[in-house]
Formats: structure tokens, C-alpha cells, sequence
């Protein structure tokens, strides 16, 4: 069962939504919806299923719902149509009171301009969350300094976040969301008002914590390179709409459409590619000069053996973790893996 | 026909068109001035001036209306009458009997504490509130009975007041309704209120005290709203997302962030009393204010200058007070100016 599920969501913006639903179901686009009946579609029949304990990235360039639709997850915005399974439970059936407790439990969020509380302290901030599950004052100051502590901000503690920089104030809305200890976490362009250099420190922290924690992560940005590092899936929205989901490669590889294919245009394909992806397999291998051969894993990316075929000129051996030879790459695999379409 | 009625706006528009003729039917049959027969209507001299019989009888109403509200309700406008005066006497009685030297010390202990610690504040402050009774002894009674209708009035504002304005910026029908309402307030005469006070409560302190509580309420209810409503919508949403119920997301974010606005709202509130004080004194209010009309009323520029200045006087010290309360509420919730420790 996947971890969250969302089907055939459906959301549009303006003064009578349901009215609107039948022409947006019937294929209308968005700009014919937006001039016949003045609302804006901001999810157009949506739906994708997320595993426990994966990555998920959501990218789209701004307008394209996607910051919308984490907000279906946890009920700030409600769909038109459509539903949310969270665990194999409705999202929507949620009354109230059980609603908050869903949020008090289940999900924490990130935030892009990171949504901290300009009149608490990092320490009250980071316990906000248990302070909404009713803990008591002593074991949420202790749960609330792990997680400060895990985030590397020890001594900032009973500073206001408005005296920290935009990366240390992140690192608390990290913490603060890492504190209610829920599995779910939605980021909401978390890294995205950050200058890259931060960004890139905090990729890698999240990457780290990750490993360790196994949450289930929705990850909200319009930047690719970000959504090729973190993501084990991704999707890509476009208008509301969902174009393609799938792991990194399949998106660097085969992208769905024009619009996905614009996107990937620019990317440093040797970071993203696998040696397996690109292989010739060994029972396809006559012809191979086979002296010199350098050896890589299968789970390795072209990035990391690039320099050495340069320097060498010569063919690679692909050998998977037992060291059984899977097949060799030649100059020719290489071109057409790395040449732009 | 049937098709005029089927739309909610044609039916609102036609009802009001008939309630219209009825205005006029009614203004020309209760006239004492309409011609003796019909017929003469027709005639159309009428058309040449305002005719005499197209009168809404509105000032009847009123009257009518209003007598009628002082038999049957009077208890109740009796009852409230009572205990603000109770209240009133209590406060001057107390602030009169003071020695004048410790009463000037509670103000400066006051100033200096709002301001958060600032001895030059506190200095100014203190030696305002000494000038009021330097300039004329009979001025520091007169200020304190000012004072006490003030702080009641100021009092009522803020119970009222403040729960009106989070009551606004929680539902935009309220906020609708109310807007209209605080417009009135704001632009209707003040005399046309301290009539009607002065038949309801009679002469003296508590009709003014009505009076400046309808003129000092409206700023206040709109900043409370406006503080309210222009808390960061990301912070709320964080709320929101760790499961804040309302009341903890109206008590624990948007109240504390608010604070500043409100306590700014308070310190309008303050002058706007203020300036009903000698209004208040033509209907018999004893204070500062009745000190400037004797002046008026005996020419006596020296006179109503002197009363001027006390009142100036009294407003600095109260706008000192609340305005440096406000910011240091400020300073506490955007602390970036603070030394780190």
C-alpha cells in the first residue's frame, strides 16, 4: 500500500469551483476556463502514489500547482474534487478535531520563507509543534535540543530567528519539523530562498538525515538539479496538470513531452546517469577492445569515472557488486548517453 | 413575469421599489401640508420648489421610537448609568485624594516601566504631567476628572473594541457588516449622539462617556482587524500545519503579532478621547474642557489657552505612555536590534 495517495484531484480557484468542474473534466484548458468563467484551474486531475520511506519530488515552474497540491496533503486547501488517501485513510473525511490531530501527528511542513514565529525563541519554535501535541514543558525543551542539535545549531537556542541568517533559520523550520517526529514531511520549496552555496550545505544535511530517519519526504521545487539530487521519484507538473512521473533517469532519459524535454534540456546528464543505464551488456560484446579496461560499478554515475576513460582512452568494464563482469561501456555509449537531443 | 422573478436580485430590486412608494405614500398622507384635494396635483406647480407634503416624516419616527425606548428600557439605561458613575466616582475620588506629588510619581513609575526603562521618556513625561498643575491650580482637578472619564472610556473601548476587531478579521461577512457601521460612527456629528445620551443618562460625566466610547471605538476595532488580518500568512499556515486549534492560533500567533497594531490602535483611541473633552463639556462634563469654554464664553484668550495647553499637555503624557508601550511590544517581537548574547 502506498504511503500516500492522491486520485484524481481536481482544484480550481474562484467563486463558484463546482460549476466549473464538469467543462475543466470534459478537457477544457486552462486558459479557455480562465476567459469563459473568470477561475483559474490550479490542479487538473492529479494523481500519483508515494511510497513509505521515499523521496518524493514535486517540480513545476511557479504557476504550476505544485505548491497547491502539497497542500492538499495536509488539508490546508481543500480539492474540489478528487481525494486523498493518507496511509489508506481519506484525507477528506477528516472532521475537524481529527483533522488536527491528523497534523499534530502524521505530517510536519517546511516552508519556503521558512514560517517561524518572529516572537518565539529558536527553542520555543522548534517545540511548537510538540506544544500542539501536548507535551509537557520539560520533555519538549529536551526533544526540541536533540533535534537543534541535529540541525548543528547548539548555542542559538534562546536567540530570536529574526537574529539568524536565512540558512540557520531554515535549519530551524527543519528541526521544528523533524520534532513532532512525524512520518510524512512536506517541503514546500524549502531550499529555494537560499543562496546556492547554503542550499547546496542543506541539500546534503538533508540527504544525511534521511538516511538515518526513512521518512516519507514531499519535496516541493522548480529547480531540477535539486529535484535530481534528492528525488528517488519525481514528478513534473505543468498547468495543473501532471506530465510525467519517475525516477531521475527515466525523466533525464525519456522525457514525456516538449515541455519536460525543455526542462531537462540543460541538465549535467553525467550526474544522473548510472554506468547500468548506459552499458552494452556482456553477451552484446564483440568487437570491444578489451585491453586497459577500467572498471567501474554498476551503481556508480558518469560523473565519477569520466575524467579517468578521458585520461586513459580507453573502454570500461561494468561489474556489479559481486564483481560479475554486466557489460562495457565504449566512446559510443558514452556519446549518445551525454549528447543533448 | 414569471422569468423577472426567477432571479434574487430582480425580487431584492423590486421589493425595494415598492417600499419606496410606500416612503411616499406614507410622507404625503401623514403631511399637514398637502393640498386639500387630489386633484390638484395635477396641476404641476409643485414641480417648481420642494413641495411641502414630500416630507418623510423620519424626525417622528425617531422621537416617537426614542420615547418609547426611555419608558419601556430606562431601567435598563438607569442601571448603566449607576455603575459607570460608581465606577467614575471610585477612580476620581481615588486620584483626587492622592497627595498631587505621588500621583505624579505613579504616572513617571508607569512611563518609566512601558517605555521599557527610558529614563528620557520617563523625564518628559514627568514633568509634562507637573506643568498641568502649574499652569493653574484648578487645573490638576480638572485634569483628573478628565483623566478618570477618559481611562473608563478608553476601558470600555479596548473590552468592546478589541474583540469586535478579531471577530472582523476572522469572517469577512462580520467584517462587511461592521465596516459600514464603524463609517457612521466615525462621520456622525457628535452632538447628534449627546442628545439622545443626555435624555437617556442625563447630564454630566456619563453621557460623555458614551459619547467618546462611540467616536474612540472605530480606530481601534479597524486596527485590531487590519493587525490581525496582516500576520505573515505563512506563519499562520505553519500553524495551521503542526495542528493549532483556533483559539491557540488566535491567543499563541496572531494576538502576540497583532500586539503592536492593537496597542497602537489603543493609543488612537486615546487621542481621539481626547478631543471629545471640550465637546463633552458643553453638555455639562466637568474637566479641562469646561475650563476652555468659560474662556470662550468670557473672551478670555489667557484662559483658553492656558486650559489648551493642559489638555495638549495631557494628551502627550497619555500618547507617551501607550505609544512607547506599543513599541517596546514591537521591539520584543522583532528583535533584530537586540545584542546577542
Amino acid at each position: 500500500m502506498a504511503k500516500i495517495e492522491i486520485k484524481n484531484i481536481y482544484k480550481i480557484f474562484g467563486n463558484k469551483p463546482q460549476s466549473v468542474l464538469p467543462l475543466v473534466k470534459q478537457g477544457a484548458t486552462k486558459e479557455e476556463i480562465l476567459e469563459q468563467t473568470g477561475h483559474t484551474v490550479g490542479l487538473d486531475n492529479v494523481s500519483l502514489k508515494i511510497e513509505e520511506g521515499e523521496t518524493f519530488v514535486c517540480m513545476g515552474l511557479s504557476g504550476s500547482g505544485k505548491s497547491t497540491l502539497i497542500r492538499h496533503l495536509n488539508r490546508l486547501i481543500d480539492p474540489t474534487d478528487g481525494e486523498v488517501l493518507v496511509e489508506g485513510h481519506s484525507v477528506m473525511s477528516l472532521n475537524p478535531e481529527q483533522l488536527i490531530d491528523f497534523r499534530r501527528h502524521k505530517m510536519s511542513m517546511v516552508f519556503q520563507r521558512f514560517g517561524l514565529f518572529p516572537h518565539k525563541t529558536v527553542l520555543e519554535n522548534v517545540g511548537y509543534g510538540l506544544e500542539m501535541q501536548g507535551k509537557v514543558e520539560e520533555e519538549k525543551n529536551k526533544i526540541a535540543m536533540e533535534k537543534i542539535e541535529a540541525v548543528g545549531l547548539n548555542g542559538f537556542e534562546h536567540q530570536y530567528p529574526n537574529q539568524l541568517s536565512g540558512g540557520m533559520q531554515q535549519r530551524v523550520g527543519l528541526a521544528r519539523a523533524l520534532a513532532t517526529n512525524s512520518d510524512i514531511m512536506l517541503m514546500d520549496e524549502a531550499f529555494s530562498a537560499l543562496d546556492p552555496l547554503i542550499r547546496s550545505d542543506m541539500q546534503k544535511q538533508l540527504i544525511d538525515l534521511q538516511s538515518q530517519l526513512k521518512k516519507t519526504i514531499v519535496f516541493i521545487t522548480h529547480d531540477l538539479d535539486e529535484s535530481l539530487r534528492l528525488g528517488d521519484h519525481i514528478g513534473i507538473l505543468n498547468a495543473g496538470k501532471l506530465v510525467q512521473v519517475g525516477s531521475p533517469v527515466d525523466i533525464v532519459m525519456n522525457p514525456a513531452d516538449a515541455y519536460v524535454e525543455a526542462f531537462v534540456k540543460d541538465v549535467n546528464r553525467a550526474k544522473v546517469i548510472k554506468a547500468k543505464i548506459i552499458m552494452r551488456p556482456a553477451n552484446q560484446s564483440e568487437g570491444i577492445d578489451k585491453a586497459d579496461l577500467i572498471r567501474v560499478q554498476e551503481d556508480q554515475f558518469i560523473e565519477e569515472f569520466l575524467p579517468k576513460i578521458v585520461c586513459k582512452n580507453s573502454n570500461c568494464e561494468v561489474i556489479d557488486k559481486q564483481g560479475n563482469i554486466k557489460g562495457y561501456i565504449t566512446n559510443k555509449e558514452l556519446q549518445s548517453s551525454l549528447l543533448k537531443s | 413575469m414569471k422569468e423577472f422573478f426567477k432571479s434574487k436580485k430582480n425580487i431584492f430590486n423590486f421589493v425595494m421599489l415598492v417600499f419606496f412608494g410606500w416612503l411616499l405614500f406614507i410622507s404625503y398622507t401623514s403631511s399637514k401640508r398637502k393640498p386639500d384635494n387630489v386633484g390638484e396635483l395635477l396641476k404641476f406647480d409643485w414641480l417648481q420648489s420642494w413641495p411641502k407634503w414630500l416630507d418623510l416624516p423620519l424626525m417622528a419616527w425617531i422621537n416617537d421610537a426614542f420615547k418609547k425606548l426611555n419608558e419601556t428600557y430606562g431601567w435598563i439605561f438607569e442601571a448603566i448609568n449607576n455603575f459607570l458613575l460608581a465606577m467614575l466616582v471610585a477612580l476620581k475620588n481615588f486620584l483626587i485624594l492622592a497627595p498631587w506629588p505621588l500621583v505624579i510619581l505613579g504616572v513617571v513609575v508607569i512611563a518609566y516601566f512601558a517605555s521599557g526603562r527610558k529614563i528620557g521618556t520617563t523625564v518628559f513625561v514627568g514633568f509634562c504631567t507637573f506643568f498641568i498643575g502649574f499652569l493653574h491650580p484648578i487645573f490638576w482637578q480638572k485634569a483628573i476628572e478628565t483623566t478618570a472619564i477618559m481611562l473608563i472610556s478608553i476601558f470600555l473601548c479596548t473590552i468592546v473594541g478589541i474583540p469586535i476587531g478579531i471577530l472582523m478579521a476572522r469572517s469577512l461577512r462580520v467584517r462587511d457588516k461592521l465596516l459600514p457601521v464603524l463609517d457612521l460612527m466615525q462621520t456622525i456629528p457628535a452632538f447628534v449622539y449627546l442628545i439622545p445620551g443626555i435624555m437617556l443618562f442625563g447630564l454630566g460625566a456619563v453621557p460623555a462617556i458614551i459619547a467618546t466610547f462611540i467616536y474612540a471605538v472605530p480606530p481601534l476595532v479597524r486596527l485590531t482587524d487590519l493587525g490581525i488580518r496582516l500576520v505573515d500568512k505563512e506563519v499562520i499556515e505553519a500553524a495551521d500545519a503542526f495542528g493549532a486549534s483556533k483559539k491557540q492560533k488566535l491567543l499563541g500567533v496572531q494576538l502576540p503579532l497583532a500586539l503592536p497594531n492593537i496597542m497602537q490602535g489603543i493609543n488612537q483611541c486615546t487621542m481621539m478621547a481626547l478631543s471629545m473633552v471640550v465637546i463633552a463639556s458643553m453638555i455639562g462634563t466637568r474637566g479641562l474642557g469646561d475650563e476652555v469654554l468659560l474662556g470662550l464664553q468670557q473672551l478670555n484668550v489667557g484662559k483658553a489657552a492656558e486650559a489648551g495647553i493642559a489638555i495638549v499637555l495631557l494628551a502627550i503624557v497619555l500618547d507617551r505612555i501607550t505609544q512607547s508601550y506599543g513599541e517596546t511590544l514591537q521591539e520584543r517581537s522583532t528583535p533584530q536590534n537586540k545584542k546577542s548574547k
